[in-house]
């Protein structure tokens, strides 16, 4: 048992410890908080302590639990919501009110409740980690696999129960290759500093669907990809992030909350059980695994939410399943390892943060990826890493989007000027980029046909001509332009405001199917189409502008998701027939 | 027992070094006896074996090494709440300076508070009706919500936070409210300024009041929110009001902060602040909002000065990345003579879409206030087109949207500190302005409101 020598705010030092080892959690002082070993000099330990130190001395016990920090893993995480250890909210507020006390020590899997356990494996049949034992249906919307544990390698089944029973209930019995026998439950725990293992790795060839516009036509991510949402304050990350949680195509979606507002919290609360997923009609929370760390909360156990929530995703991937990891946001993630290495006394990299601060980014966002899963059955499952950056000032000079951007793919780039212009998403198509086009050309090819990349980089190089044509219409006026390029202009404003604007806000907008997004940009670049031919049998331009599709188009986004082809078609009908009209007015005169 | 040390080892104000001490806690509240009998406050700051690193909250001066004790009270520093604060001035350790009798506590609370569990709260929705239309219409404000307003030197904050401290109200609603107000590092004027409108309102009844004025002890500032926070939270959660907490000037506080962190020698991060400024500042920020189940509710105005109206400096900088929103003011309306000089394009709150719409506003609210928002951005650009190439260059639409960016500032946004606008109206000036548009350039707002709102040409002449 150890000593506590020094109190430096989440920091405490303390002697006797050397029966510890580095990386232990340990229990402090007679509320027993709890904390993680950082280092170790002879028998004194550096301990990060996951609650707030207020009250703690000199003189205060510490006792090593002689293991990691690690979570469980077993029915019971959907629509649960976690702090940064993994501690369930909903029962520390049963437990001690509506303010977090400190030394709360509540499992995170409910003990008590009951789940039908059906069986898979049986008697008798050679098995090895990651085989399927059996199975439980956690929500209506996700079928729990109960896998046999990373740590047991191989053996044969003595025996598999079947029935209702409790997490903790011994539900199978395996006799190991050494004829040793371990009788498992429906837990297991694994240290979140490490990664789960899988069998291999793929490239990612599948697009994650999210519904949103800009992301799925113009930057799309892979399902197993990693993305960034860097921006200043007010231009809208948290908003991308909880409509990547609501729409993406995934079967499981854990959202990390790091040192964000507490409100956020409660909105995903509130709304998720109201929201359907769009492809299963299911409760979207129903897929959802909550983990807060709210910016109140303690600042170490802000370090540990996101390996906490990564390692709970990679458990649903090794059952095979698709994940979203969504993390808000890692620059506080950043600034909580910064305080901790500053209360160390470590030597400062750059802007305060530690020399470690890329090396440990790199790490979190390569336990992303697309794998063939442990097991026999050669599964494949994913996990789909996106994460916020909050630069000071909106600065992406700075360390943590600089590390982040050499480590990510997809880089979705928030601009205050578009927020301010109330134009959302706010994610700058000039500055924002996607290196998963040629891995997911051939899906879109065989899924869509050849038009839709082509349009997607028409789309983009009109976007392009518009940023350099506004420079010479800032020096000279519109006037100088010729009609071509005035055109260019327009098109480039529809494809912003009645393609890439998207409101969260409005349920016949908030999700786009990939169709409609398809059918959408066609509609733009065929009115295009158009008034370039008609204008070169000289129609007059304004004409074409005021032409009463246009109205059409720009509310063609609200249109029903079921019925939008119909829809689209009419338009284009009315689009070709007034063109003509123009055409032939122009003609007579 | 509390055992008196007399081993005060050095002092570096606001630091000070005592040895020798046995069972000193982190985060315990200190007394330091001096000679002549009077006492200040102090907390720790580190403990390392028999060392304590103690902060002062007031002066050092005066200290003598050999002659003064120091007591530790084995607590963190608390502020005995009461109902009866109500209508009280404290100074910013939370004595009162009123001249009024002595605060008879019904609980010490400890001034850190705790954090609130997210799944404890309950989403702030309740539209808060300012009576200004640049709020009310675009930035909705609503109970629970931590909203700043973003200042410069010079500019008219103070009016700005007196307007809402006076006009708001929640439509249809009792009036079990109280204002908490901390004047955190700032002069009597303003100080005074804020306590005369209260008064004159008769506000001042409800009112709870913590001043550290500018040349009271700066580290004492580091205290003087919190004490704020904690009467907020007595009245709020377990008398069940509906309290506003005013803070003003967060700036101040952030400085003293910076005091604290250079005398321990801590790495600095940006501009000399200390790297957990952001955490820091949450822990006050956070404490604003709604619990379930309970009636009360905590809704937050800070205010802060931007130094050099500059957005990125830590202090704004940070305050948006935790608040929910912000107002900005604006130099060059208050130049123009705009008042309240609000610049309603960088300035937000996030919680309006849940505060407005049918049943809470008007259901073309949302739809309007994004058509507002998009064309004074495009009026803006073209004016800023036309101060380069003249007025010939734009196109006639563009003329139009550079005659509606006039137009809003001077109808819609400068409504002056005395006028209290109902949702209603601010709403009907919106459709008034719009009007100047065409209306195939309103995308934004759904046709049959357009139909049902959009004054027609004959009621226009009339009005």
């Amino acid at each position: 048992m150890g000593k506590v020598t020094k109190v430096s705010g989440p920091l405490v030092i303390a002697n006797g410890l050397s029966e510890a080892n580095v990386s232990d959690v340990v229990r402090v002082g007679e509320q027993h908080l709890i904390g993680e070993i950082l280092n170790m000099t002879g028998d004194s330990a550096s301990i990060q302590v996951y609650e707030e130190t207020s009250g703690l001395g000199p003189g205060a016990e510490v006792v090593t639990t002689g293991m990691p920090l690690s979570v469980e893993l077993g029915p019971g995480m959907l629509e649960n919501i976690y702090d940064g250890i993994q501690r369930p909210l909903p029962e520390i507020k049963a437990a001690t009110g509506d303010t977090i006390a400190r030394g709360v020590s509540i499992p995170a899997l409910n003990r008590d409740k009951v789940w039908e356990f059906k069986a898979v494996a049986k008697e008798g049949d050679q098995i090895k980690a990651g085989d399927i034992l059996g199975t439980v249906q956690e929500t209506t919307a996700l079928l729990h696999k109960i896998m046999l544990p990373p740590q047991v390698d191989h053996g044969t089944v003595k025996w598999v129960k079947e029935g209702s029973f409790k997490v903790e209930d011994k539900i199978a019995c395996i006799i190991k290759d050494d004829g040793s026998e371990v009788e498992l439950d429906m837990i297991q725990r694994w240290p979140v500093r490490i990664g789960r293992p899988y069998a291999n790795k793929f490239t990612p060839d599948r697009p994650l669907n999210s519904g949103q516009r800009i992301i799925d036509t113009m930057f799309p991510v892979a399902k197993g990809g990693t993305a960034a949402v860097p921006g200043p304050f007010g231009s809208g990350k948290t908003v991308v992030q909880h409509q990547l949680a609501k729409w993406s195509d995934v079967d499981v979606v854990v959202y990390i909350g790091c040192g964000e507002r507490g409100n956020e919290m409660t909105d995903v609360l509130n709304e998720f059980p109201e929201l359907n997923d769009p492809r299963t009609g299911e409760s979207l929370m129903k897929r959802t695994v909550l983990i807060a760390n709210t910016s109140d909360m303690p600042v170490a156990a802000r370090e540990a939410s996101i390996y906490t929530g990564i390692t709970i995703a990679e458990y649903f991937r090794d059952m095979g399943y698709d994940v979203a990891v969504l993390a808000d946001s890692t620059s506080r993630w950043a600034e909580a390892l910064r305080e901790m290495s500053g209360r160390l006394e470590e030597m400062p990299g750059e802007e305060g943060y530690p020399a470690y601060l890329a090396s440990r980014i790199a790490q979190f966002y390569e336990r992303a990826g697309s794998v063939k899963c442990y097991g026999s059955d050669n599964r494949r499952g994913s996990i789909t890493a996106i994460g916020a950056v909050s630069p000071p000032g909106g600065d992406i000079s700075e360390p943590v989007s600089q590390a982040t951007m050499r480590i990510v793919k997809v880089f979705w780039a928030l601009d205050s000027s578009l927020a301010y212009a109330r134009h959302f998403p706010a994610i700058n198509w000039l500055t924002s980029y996607t290196l998963y086009t040629d891995n997911l050309g051939p899906y879109y090819e065989s899924e869509f046909g050849p038009e839709y990349m082509a349009n997607r980089n028409r789309a983009l190089r009109i976007l392009q001509e518009e940023a350099e044509l506004q420079e010479i219409v800032r020096l000279v006026g519109q006037d100088a332009l010729s009609p071509k390029d005035r055109l260019t202009l327009e098109i480039a404003r529809m494809i912003r405001e009645d393609f890439l604007q998207q409101n969260a806000f409005v349920d016949e907008d908030a999700y786009s199917p990939y169709g409609k997004q398809f059918r959408l940009l066609d509609l733009i670049l065929r009115y295009e189409d158009e008034c370039r031919a008609a204008l070169l049998k000289g129609a007059d331009l304004q004409g074409l502008f005021n032409i009463s599709a246009r109205e059409d188009i720009g509310r063609a986004k609200m249109a029903d998701p079921e019925k939008y082809n119909e829809v689209y078609d009419v338009i284009i009908e009315k689009i070709k027939a007034e063109i003509s009209e123009v055409q032939a007015g122009g003609e007579e005169e | 027992m509390i055992r008196e040390y007399k081993t005060i080892k050095e002092i570096a104000s606001p630091l000070m070094i005592v040895d020798n001490v046995e069972g000193v806690t982190y985060d315990e509240l200190g007394e330091i006896e001096l000679p002549d009998g009077s006492v200040r406050r102090c907390k720790v700051l580190e403990i390392e074996g028999s060392r304590a690193v103690v902060q002062l909250f007031e002066a050092a001066q005066g200290i003598n090494l050999a002659e003064s004790k120091v007591r530790f009270l084995g607590h963190p520093l608390e502020l005995g709440v009461s109902e009866d604060m109500l209508g009280r001035v404290f100074n910013g350790m939370g004595e009162p300076i009123d001249g009024g009798p002595d605060i008879i506590a019904e609980d010490h609370r400890d001034i850190n508070g705790l954090p609130m569990n997210p799944s404890a709260r309950a989403y702030p929705a309740e539209f808060i009706q300012t009576g200004v239309s640049a709020i009310d219409g675009l930035n909705t404000l609503v109970r629970g919500q931590k909203l700043p307003i973003f200042s410069g030197s010079g500019l008219p904050h103070a009016n700005l936070a007196a307007q809402i401290a006076r006009q708001a109200r929640v439509l249809g609603d009792g009036e079990n409210f109280a204002v908490v107000f901390a004047a955190i590092g700032i002069t009597f004027e303003e100080s005074e300024f804020f306590i005369r409108d209260f008064r004159r309102t008769g506000a001042i009844d409800r009112t709870v009041v913590f001043t550290n004025l500018a040349n009271d002890p700066a580290v004492e500032r580091i205290a003087t929110p919190r004490m704020a926070l904690t009467a907020a939270e007595y009245l709020a959660f377990d008398k069940g009001m509906h309290v506003l907490v005013i803070l003003t000037d967060i700036t101040n506080y952030a400085e003293a902060l910076r005091e604290v962190s250079a005398a321990k020698k801590e790495v600095p991060g940006r501009r000399g602040y200390p790297g957990y400024l952001y955490t820091d500042l949450a822990t006050m920020y956070e404490r604003a909002g709604r619990r379930l189940g309970n009636p009360g509710s905590i809704t937050m105005i800070p205010i802060l000065t931007m130094p050099e109206d500059d957005k990125t400096h830590p202090i704004p900088d940070l305050t948006g990345y935790i608040t929910e929103g912000q107002i900005i003011l604006s130099r060059d309306l208050h130049r123009k003579g705009v008042v309240p000089p609000i610049d309603v394009l960088p300035s937000l709150s996030r919680l309006k879409d849940k505060g407005i719409g049918e049943g809470k506003t008007r259901e073309d609210h949302s739809g309007t206030m994004n058509q507002l928002f998009a064309a004074y951005a495009r009026g803006k650009e073209a004016k800023e087109l036309m101060t380069i190439l003249g007025e010939a260059a734009l196109s006639d639409d563009d003329k139009l949207y550079a005659k509606f960016a006039e137009e809003f500032e001077e109808r819609y946004v400068s409504q002056g500190n005395e006028t209290n606008r109902g949702i209603e109206e601010t709403l009907d000036i919106g459709w008034k302005l719009l009007k100047i548009l065409p209306e195939r350039e309103l995308k934004r707002i759904k046709p049959e409101y357009i139909e049902k709102y959009l004054p027609r040409d004959e009621e226009e002449q009339k009005g």
